[in-house]
């Protein structure tokens, strides 16, 4: 579980997160969702520790990330795993060594043991005999499992995702939501997703947080997102054609 | 500036706390050796035996007085190449080709959150990524400072020697006499200096590239100039503290 309290960030003089607290549980999907440059990225790099938030806390399973020492840090840094909006694949491995990677610099397994770990991930997002291709010779949906693959590597307790269908199309989306959920589900670890686009939010949307302007207006499933009340909220579910035709049923 | 010059150090400062293991360095190191070094070894050798060939013709044609012997020619290129034009002119090509390719590599990596992904593995990414390239840049400039040498004095050779500015025995008399080994001592302690200046120079400006492609090619541009400044004003310091009398 990630609990954060009061998470403040702004650059300059524009405040972009204004004290979002929340919860997130274990075993399902956590969305985060609104429109482009409301905060979401910025709320899970503060939440990652990649931007340190100007006043706020994070806590993994009670443990106070900004709070730790730098062991502390490290150590929870270590249960974490990220896909990042391209992928953030390292150019210069080919798919095998990049999913290899958090074994080969965080743990002391051996070779065989880490291909076997690798080929199991691949596997698991459903990439087979890629292992020796480079990055720019596979699809960005490829690159997004790849990336997911090398997120689970090393069995993280927490799972995060900024704009995991960014750039796909519609069907590798409901692949990656799908896995998204999958591995959520059987690993029973935290995940965050931080996403715009309505089919995830309906699709894998157990648990939703709204934010928009840098604060957070609503949270709930995707079962109460269509009758929330809050008008902002509804703007953004109700922008969608396809979700403004079945508004009302 | 000044909050510049305080940000690169702070940066020195993280490239040497919270290592990662020996093994996981010694294995970047030898792939930053061979493409610094291996990747540099045809520009070097090109560069300076051109620099000897010009600098034996040049002296040459400025000796007018008869009075002067004609080993004084080798000399002088011997002087030159070794204390300024291999360590010093060098490193500007240097800052140039490694330098630049450096600040573009971090940058690119910088622009495509791969630096971030680093960092969320709770591995500390200056250290990772920009102690190997100072060690390796550490191991292989003297080297090629020294190819450079070697290559300058054989371009001022042949330059001399096939043109008939100087016969082979009087250039090989003129290397040879007044020699002061010291300058072949000053000249590594200036290519150390040299190529730490570079690579951590520019490692800090790719580093801290902000924004997209067109900032990567921003960075990389000030990687050149500033390393090139500080190599410059190095040089400086260090003729004045191990030359003057």
């Amino acid at each position: 579980m990630i609990k954060i309290e009061n998470i403040t960030k702004s650059f300059g003089d524009k405040l972009v997160i204004n004290h979002i607290s929340g919860v997130f549980e274990k075993g399902k999907p956590n969305l985060i969702i609104g429109a482009s440059g409301t905060g979401k990225s910025v709320l899970l790099k503060s939440i990652v520790g990649l931007m340190k938030p100007d006043i706020g806390e994070v806590f993994y399973d009670g443990r106070n990330f900004y709070g730790s020492d730098r062991d502390t840090k490290i150590e929870i840094r270590r249960e974490l795993g990220m896909l990042f909006q391209g992928g953030a694949l390292f150019d210069s491995k080919n798919v095998e060594k990049n999913v290899m990677f958090p074994l080969d610099v965080l743990t002391k397994m051996s070779l065989a043991e880490k291909q076997e770990r690798v080929n199991f991930c691949l596997q698991r997002v459903g990439l087979e005999n890629v292992n020796s291709k480079m990055p720019s010779e596979i699809s960005g949906g490829m690159k997004k499992r790849v990336g997911i693959a090398r997120a689970i590597v090393n069995t993280p307790n927490y799972l995060f995702c900024d704009e995991p269908n960014s750039g796909l199309d519609p069907q590798t989306s409901i692949v990656i939501d799908d896995l998204i959920q999958d591995i959520s589900e059987d690993l029973d670890i935290t995940t965050i997703v931080v996403t715009h686009d309505m089919n995830s939010v309906m699709g894998i949307g157990e648990r939703i947080m709204f934010i928009y302007k840098g604060e957070k207006l609503w949270e709930g499933t995707k079962n109460d997102i269509t009758h929330s009340g809050v008008k902002e909220l509804d703007d953004f579910v109700f922008a969608n054609k396809v979700m403004n035709s079945l508004r009302g049923t | 500036m000044i909050r510049d010059i305080g940000q690169y150090f702070i940066f020195l400062r993280q490239v040497f706390i919270n290592r990662e293991t020996f093994i996981t360095y010694y294995k970047l190191v030898l792939e930053e050796c061979v493409s610094i070094g291996i990747g540099s070894l045809f520009l070097v050798a090109l560069v300076s035996t051109f620099m000897g060939a010009v600098t034996t013709v040049q002296t040459a044609f400025n000796m007018v007085s008869s009075f002067i012997p004609d080993y004084v020619i080798s000399q002088v290129v011997r002087e030159m190449i070794v204390l300024e034009l291999a360590p010093t002119i060098i490193a500007v090509i240097y800052a140039g080709k490694v330098g630049s390719s450096m600040a573009s590599g971090l940058g690119t990596m910088r622009i495509t959150e791969q630096i971030d992904a680093l960092e969320v593995m709770g591995i500390n990414s200056i250290s990772y990524l920009v102690l190997p390239k100072i060690i390796a840049s550490l191991m292989m400039y003297p080297m090629l400072v020294i190819i450079a040498g070697v290559c300058g004095i054989l371009g001022g050779y042949l330059a001399g020697t096939l043109t008939g500015i100087v016969s082979p025995n009087d250039f090989v008399y003129g290397l040879r006499s007044s020699y002061n080994e010291f300058t072949i001592t000053f000249a590594l302690i200036k290519s150390f200096v040299f190529a730490f200046l570079v690579a951590s120079i520019s490692s800090y400006k790719g580093y801290n590239t902000k924004g997209g492609a067109l900032e990567v090619g921003i960075s990389s541009t000030q990687a050149v100039t500033t390393s090139v400044i500080a190599v410059l004003i190095a040089d400086y310091l260090l003729a004045q503290l191990l030359l003057a009398q």
